[in-house]
């Protein structure tokens, strides 16, 4: 199952390391982790987007808990919440076909930036599943796929 | 280098305020090796008299001696050592403190801040290599962080689910002054150990207590940690419920009571172990379901309702579903639950059924050996210390098979008798840790049973030992084998004994003797008794008592990995 755990940290030196330590020092796999100052310079939010059952995930949020540097976990899957990622993906203009240029510029989640070397930079911001979705459709022509990993919030 | 500035605050130099921050936390004693980046810091110490410094031979030693000391005594242990190797040497320690839940706080020094990351002499990432063994680690980058800092760093090490804390010192820290103030008490946001007992949790509990016809009482090291051993022999006597403990736990309980089941796990007691299969209720306080204790996970106890009483979260349900889990101080629990029961006198179901099974079981005799009259088996030796020693010694030690006949035989009436590595298990812990329990006991008998294997691990803390004293007695168990390496190749890898053999092992007697020690060998089982009587005679001297014994002797029962309780190997 896949599970998003929301963690206000510290914002120390350090404190991202004690987070991604202890997944690697635990076998918790990560499917993406995003870290940014929150709404208290003192403090970092950072979204970790994980995979497990309830024993793991269980296990995740105490370990996680446990750290000092960490000041509150929770796992937002469960509830109501809102998740968003954004992902840039180079393409040569040349491969991409006429109808689905138009198909992209008509697409409000998609912009368009265009480079000096004949390359175009699709900016999409959406959720993971539906990133994942126009990634699929444009996999073959794709020179280059960043993406942000998910960030997420409660909404209920 | 004091100065007066306007007439104002004192100001103090970082190795200054590192001292006089010891002596506000009431430490007298540090254990440590000097090097280039404390030097500051050590021309502190030898400036004053409240904090004296043993000095070890190695900084494992040095780590090792500080959990023997907070172990024996209520007191936090105290590390410093010198940056680069000095930490890393320090590492194996810090990992076993961790594993052990062992309050300490060692202080490493660190190169001047300038240099950091840049590759200098005597360099290394402490924070990041310590990051995954520590319960938490600092580095000091102002001086005047340095106060507030070591403040936590105690308040960490000792509260909660205690364990090692390391503080790095960047060695221009030591050198800059400010103000010295040391806060009286610590507030962390992220941080707080003082959990609020659910009070459904307990009442479900004692329901579960008073019902049920099988109980088991599974107590481990965190009962210790929480001083909470009389509480738990209260509660334990008044339900006459079993009691069973794990290697951490050993003294917990009275190991001579009736109601003792004798350690439990991979080489537990047969009572302890069926008794763990087959009850319906299994109470497990502050011990955490380690992997040599439960053996099969699917096979654990698979009847019975399980209520765990903790104080670290993330130990419910790691392994063992918990039914009724109870996050808290173990002492403060075990309290609320006697308040429910015990005060209000009222009473268990009838479980003479349950203890006549348990005493078919005891039957067994499942610890039993038998001593000829040429060589000497190493329980025998246990035994016999033991009973010359009334069960009243500080007993450390190493890890093999000699620490599980010492587990095993040696009937801790008290908590904080028992000093031994249990997680990490590290050899080479005997000796440097019967350091700690001798420093932080000075008048008691200690001992250290080790093996000839794990003593020399860290055989260099016997000029240590000389230097202040300690009059330590050594009961090396000499089978000239790693036994348990030996032991698992024999049942397990078709008897190929592959490096368990230890040749051209040193002359411990001489070995002792150039040490400033004295050696005994004894060979004959005739000769154990006044062996152990005449060192324990020598109270100013550290006797190294070198144990001829059988080559062959296995650690029984066992549960090999993966079996369930009730297969034990018996013998």
């Amino acid at each position: 199952m896949r599970h998003i755990i929301s963690v206000l940290l510290e914002n120390e030196s350090g404190a991202l390391s004690r987070v991604s330590g202890l997944f690697s020092a635990r076998s918790f796999n990560i499917e993406s982790l995003s870290v940014a100052q929150s709404e208290d310079a003192t403090t970092s939010r950072m979204t970790i987007v994980t995979s497990g059952d309830d024993h793991i995930i269980e296990q995740i949020v105490k370990q996680l808990d446990k750290l000092l540097d960490v000041i509150d976990v929770s796992e937002i899957t469960s509830n109501e919440h809102i998740e968003r990622e954004i992902a840039f993906v180079k393409i040569k203009e040349s491969s991409i076909e006429k109808s689905l240029m138009e198909k992209i510029s008509d697409n409000e989640f998609l912009k368009v930036h265009k480079t000096n070397n004949g390359e175009v930079i699709v900016e999409c911001v959406d959720s993971p599943k539906n990133i994942n979705i126009f990634i699929e459709s444009i996999e073959n022509i794709a020179e280059k796929i960043v993406r942000s990993g998910a960030v997420g919030i409660n909404s209920d | 280098m004091k100065q007066n500035i306007d007439n104002k605050q004192e100001k103090y130099t970082g190795a200054e305020i590192f001292v006089k921050c010891l002596e506000a936390e009431g430490i007298d004693l540090v254990f440590g090796y000097p090097g280039g980046a404390v030097l500051h810091i050590y021309d502190e110490l030898h400036k004053q008299n409240d904090v004296s410094h043993i000095l070890v031979r190695h900084e494992q030693g040095a780590v090792h001696a500080a959990e023997g000391y907070a172990k024996s005594s209520d007191k936090p242990g105290v590390v410093l050592v010198t940056s680069g190797p000095g930490a890393t040497n320090a590492i194996t320690g810090i990992a076993d403190a961790y594993m052990d839940s062992v309050p300490i706080v060692v202080f490493t020094g660190q190169v001047r801040t300038a240099l950091i990351g840049n590759d200098a002499f005597q360099e290394v990432d402490t924070v990041g290599i310590t990051r995954p063994c520590v319960k938490h680690n600092f580095m000091i980058t102002d001086v005047k962080d340095m106060a507030s800092t070591i403040k936590k760093a105690f308040y960490v090490a000792s509260s909660g689910r205690p364990g090692p804390v390391v503080v790095d010192i960047p060695k221009d820290i030591t050198e800059d002054i400010c103000e010295f103030d040391y806060p009286s008490k610590v507030s962390m946001r992220s941080y707080n150990p003082n959990i609020e007992i659910n009070e459904n949790a307990v009442d479900i509990a004692v329901d579960k207590i008073l019902k049920c016809k099988k109980p088991v009482i599974y107590a481990g090291g965190g009962v210790i940690n929480s001083n909470a051993s009389s509480e738990l022999t209260e509660l334990a006597k008044y339900l006459n419920f079993p009691v069973t403990n794990t290697l951490m736990g050993l003294g917990c309980y009275p190991g001579d009571d009736p109601q003792f089941l004798q350690m439990l796990g991979m080489h537990g007691s047969y009572e302890a172990n069926m008794a763990m299969h087959d009850c319906d209720l299994l109470i497990a306080v502050g011990a955490r379901f380690d992997d040599r204790i439960t053996g099969r996970l699917d096979k654990f106890s698979p009847e019975a309702t399980v209520i765990h009483i903790d104080v670290d979260p993330s130990s419910i349900s790691k392994n063992i579903k918990a039914h009724i889990p109870i996050v808290g101080d173990v002492k403060g629990v075990i309290q609320k639950i006697t308040n429910r029961v015990i005060h209000k006198k009222l009473k268990p179901q009838n479980i003479d059924k349950w203890w006549e099974q348990i005493n078919d079981w005891r039957k067994k005799k499942s610890f039993k050996y038998s001593q000829g009259d040429d060589i000497i088996k190493p329980q025998f030796v246990i035994d016999r210390l033991y009973e010359v020693t009334k069960g009243d010694a500080f007993i450390t030690s190493d890890v093999g098979q000699h620490q599980m006949w010492a587990a095993q035989l040696y009937k801790f009436n008290k908590p904080k008798r028992w000093i031994n590595s249990g997680g990490l298990g590290t050899m080479g812990f005997g000796l440097p840790s019967a350091m700690g329990v001798q420093f932080a006991n000075t008048d008691s008998l200690v001992c250290c049973v080790t093996g000839e294997a794990s003593i020399q691990m860290c055989i260099q803390e016997l000029s240590t030992c000389l230097q202040y004293g300690l009059p330590i007695k050594i009961i090396n168990l000499n089978n000239r084998y790693m036994g348990m390496v030996r032991q698992w190749q024999e049942f397990f890898y078709e008897k190929r004994y592959a490096m368990s053999y230890m040749d051209a092992l040193p002359d411990f007697v001489k070995l002792a003797e150039s040490f400033g020690h004295i050696g005994v060998k004894v060979e004959k089982p005739s000769d154990v008794d006044d062996a152990i009587k005449d060192a324990i005679k020598l109270k100013d001297r550290l006797v190294f008592l070198d144990f001829i014994t059988d080559q062959n002797e296995n650690v029984f029962p066992m549960i090999a990995t993966g079996a369930a309780h009730n297969k034990m190997i018996l013998s």
